[in-house]
């Protein structure tokens, strides 16, 4: 049984020259030391292996019950020069909500 | 009618003579793009706006400045706020930072059906902010309006372009969001409170603008049985076209739109009835860029059987940006009234 994180949380996606940030806001507040165990750094860069070179890094925003995380790396190297169809990767977000996690106990 | 010009944030002619200053996105001198440089632009801080805003002028101009503190200018300007004042400055910041992406803290970039829902979306009102001289500050939604304010619009605009959140910074200070309380106190009004700060940086961010060559890209569709696969067939052929004639490129890109343009991963998704091939491709010979949409447009006649659609040749000159710190003692911000009193 698995859960993603769609299930558990919100996100939005902005970017900075060829960083993106991704934002992870738990619903509901209980949920979020079950991210901070199983949405890791590691797990989220392995999501995005295809789209960014990395690193991974997750800042803790427990006040806002959220996570920030900034990929590098990530926007084909920055809005000005990217040959994407979304430059700016806002549609990103959508690659972190469909991230599985194991069922939380 | 008297007009306050905000001038300074050029600073071109000063960085034309910092060839040592680093590149922040790979390191190197920014010298190795001063030869192509267009603009060299500096984001201001609220206090030259503020100045501005002091001379009585019922309108400001003003060039680059950063976007959070077009809004703490105002606050400065009218409580007298110091730049010693720092838990009013990161007050005046946060709010700065919620409001400057307008409608994206009032539902906008944030609905989803039957998850997130938006009210009368269409009709999204802008927000403000009521703020208090002692720092104390409520994001509202102007009245009669659809759209959402609530604590999850505005979670998600606070962290919103930010990378480390203990250290956001701005002309004005260093920001750290790590303490911040949003709380509901009625009906489309969210508080906020315990923002933080340390004092601004002795730097400018200054954006470099440079002539990079060009973007070309061309886009033709393909319907029904086999769809994907003579997609595919086309990319080869047109790709194979464009090395015949010799052409080279920095970067170069296939998507398949309706299937693998924004997330990639072309071998796991599923196949959709109809697919629309996009090449795109950057380099410094103007004819290499035509020649993409030119090649993509000829799938009508030389490509595999039943294409449709295609879009003319496309092509845009890249104005490519990185960025260098400026020491502010360096940058010479000043206010210009012009027009009758």
């Amino acid at each position: 049984m698995s859960v993603r994180v769609y299930d558990l949380a919100h996100a939005r996606a902005g970017d900075k020259g060829n960083t993106s940030n991704i934002s992870v806001i738990c619903y509901d507040a209980k949920h979020w030391e079950f991210l901070e165990r199983e949405l890791t750094p590691e797990r989220v860069a392995n999501a995005f292996k295809h789209i960014a070179k990395g690193p991974v890094r997750r800042f803790p925003l427990r006040n806002l019950k959220a996570f920030n995380f900034v990929i590098e790396n990530a926007l084909g190297g920055g809005v000005t020069i990217s040959l994407a169809q979304d430059i700016h990767g806002k549609s990103l977000s959508n690659v972190m909500l469909a991230i599985e996690l194991p069922e939380p106990q | 009618m008297p007009v306050a010009v905000v001038l300074g944030d050029d600073v071109s002619s000063i960085v034309k003579h910092k060839p040592e200053l680093t590149l922040i996105e790979n390191g190197e001198p920014l010298e190795s793009i001063l030869p192509k440089m267009i603009s060299a632009n500096a984001y201001l801080g609220a206090d030259v706006v503020r100045e501005a805003l002091d001379t009585g002028a019922p309108i400001v101009l003003s060039g680059r400045v950063a976007d959070p503190s077009l809004f703490l200018a105002p606050m400065l300007h009218e409580f007298g706020w110091s730049y010693d004042d720092l838990p009013k400055l990161a007050q005046g910041t946060a709010a700065g930072h919620l409001l400057e992406c307008t409608a994206s803290v009032t539902g906008g970039c944030f609905g989803w059906p039957g998850k997130k829902e938006v009210p009368d979306l269409a009709h999204n009102g802008y927000p403000f902010a009521d703020i208090k001289a002692d720092g104390s500050i409520v994001i509202g939604k102007t009245p009669d309006t659809g759209g959402r304010l609530d604590v999850m619009t505005c979670t998600e605009q606070l962290i919103y372009e930010i990378h480390d959140p203990t250290a956001y910074i701005t002309p004005d200070c260093v920001l750290d969001i790590t303490g911040i309380s949003l709380t509901q106190e009625g009906n489309n009004r969210v508080g906020v409170s315990g923002a933080k700060a340390r004092p601004r940086t002795h730097t400018y961010k200054v954006n470099v603008g440079y002539a990079d060559g060009y973007i070309g890209e061309g886009e033709v569709s393909y319907g029904g049985i086999d769809a994907v696969a003579r997609a595919k067939w086309a990319a080869e052929i047109v790709k194979e076209r464009l090395k015949l004639q010799g052409f080279t490129y920095d970067d170069f890109r296939v998507d398949l739109i309706g299937m693998s343009s924004l997330h990639d991963q072309v071998e796991i998704r599923p196949e959709p009835y109809e697919v629309r091939l996009r090449l795109a491709g950057r380099t410094r010979q103007r004819k290499a860029a035509h020649a993409i949409g030119f090649e993509v447009r000829a799938m009508h006649m030389h490509g595999p059987g039943g294409a449709g659609g295609a879009c003319e040749p496309r092509v845009r000159d890249v104005l490519a940006v990185k960025s260098v710190l400026l020491p502010r003692n360096l940058v010479n911000s000043q206010v210009v009234v012009e027009g009758a009193q």
